[in-house]
């Protein structure tokens, strides 16, 4: 039974289209058929992201209007042949998504893949509903941020209402992903703790994803951050994340960056 | 910064913390209200129109919270019959 799945936050920014991209693959190298979705119709990103840009022909949006067939828009990766990208549209509008089309498309994916991954975009409007709309589990991106938090928690208020799920009084799983989460930070109390953001959200934790520089360097050379260098603190973090998600018991652990010995000499800071 | 204000200084993460607890317990209860008075304006107004013809639009709904007494305020505009149209 294909699981569908949005990655979504609320708020822009907190890392949603690197998750979508790193989790898509570390799921995909489990075995699993894996497709992204990209649902930012306008300003779409997880094509580059995944290092894709320039084999994009078709888009989601051909595919809703019937100009494509589906596999005419979905770009297999070249690092791994499970995994599948649907790009969005870079010029239509967002009022293209109909809930139909997006309903028979959905529809579709489950029918070839095992994991459906939706990248959302920011906001609350039309775009975000429609990709959390066919959701089974909802990925809740989070910094550990008061603006990001409240927006978080708005979002959640939606997946309990506004879903398909919800709609037939069934629920939308909720897993929290903490992003760009500073433990030296944190423990000096410049930053929210994973037990404060937990505390006000009240969802069960998938992960937490350390800063890191390794996340831009994989972005930009256009490889999700599991593939380009997997034995980083923050691909390690979306690969024990990525087991939770399988339902796997695992610790929680922020995976710290190994400091070289200089690093540790001149006391400088990884992130 | 003098030594006092150095031990004095509160987190700023726990003022994150309470900033956030306040402001969320009151955005729940205000969209969870909302979704609450769509609602009842729905059902109110399928019963009355049972047995009344009135315009959708002339029911108005308010529900206001205080800390000892809610209260739930309906109010109906019911058209003329024909015969006190005449009168």
């Amino acid at each position: 039974m294909a699981k569908v799945v949005v990655v979504t936050s609320g708020k822009g920014g907190v890392g949603k289209t690197t998750s979508t991209a790193a989790i898509g693959a570390a799921l995909a190298q489990t075995g699993a058929k894996v497709v992204v979705v990209d649902f930012d119709v306008g300003l779409r990103n997880l094509d580059l992201v995944m290092g894709a840009e320039r084999r994009v022909v078709f888009d989601l949006i051909n595919v809703i209007q019937g100009d494509a067939k589906l596999h005419q828009a979905l770009i297999r990766d070249k690092r791994l042949e499970n995994l599948s990208i649907l790009p969005a549209s870079q010029t239509r509008d967002k009022d293209a998504l109909t809930s139909d089309g997006v309903a028979k498309v959905i529809a579709d994916l489950r029918e070839k893949f095992d994991w459906v991954l939706c990248d959302s975009p920011a906001g609350i409007e039309r775009g975000p509903a429609m990709a959390m709309h066919h959701a089974d589990i909802a990925i809740v991106v989070t910094n550990p941020e008061v603006s990001s938090v409240r927006d978080s928690d708005r979002i959640i208020g939606l997946l309990d209402s506004k879903t398909e799920r919800a709609q037939r009084g069934e629920r939308v799983e909720k897993h929290l992903l903490l992003t760009r989460y500073d433990p030296v930070r944190a423990a000096r109390g410049d930053m929210l703790k994973v037990e404060d953001v937990l505390d006000i959200l009240s969802i069960p934790l998938l992960g937490i994803i350390p800063e890191s520089q390794e996340v831009l360097k994989a972005s930009n050379v256009g490889i999700p951050v599991t593939l380009n260098n997997p034995d980083t603190a923050p691909a390690r973090a979306y690969q024990d994340a990525v087991r939770r998600l399988l339902g796997e018991k695992i610790d929680i652990v922020i995976p710290q960056e190994r400091r070289s010995f200089v690093d540790r000499l001149f006391g400088r800071r990884v992130a | 910064m003098s030594i006092f204000q150095f031990f004095r200084r509160k987190p700023t993460a726990s003022v994150a913390r309470e900033r956030l607890q306040i402001l969320l317990a009151h955005e729940r209860s205000t969209f969870g209200k909302s979704d609450l008075i769509a609602r009842l304006q729905e059902e109110i107004l399928a019963v009355i129109r049972r047995h009344l013809d009135i315009d959708p639009d002339k029911v108005q709904i308010k529900l206001d919270r205080g800390n000892h007494v809610s209260t739930l305020e309906i109010d109906v505009e019911v058209p003329l019959t024909p015969a006190e149209r005449v009168a």
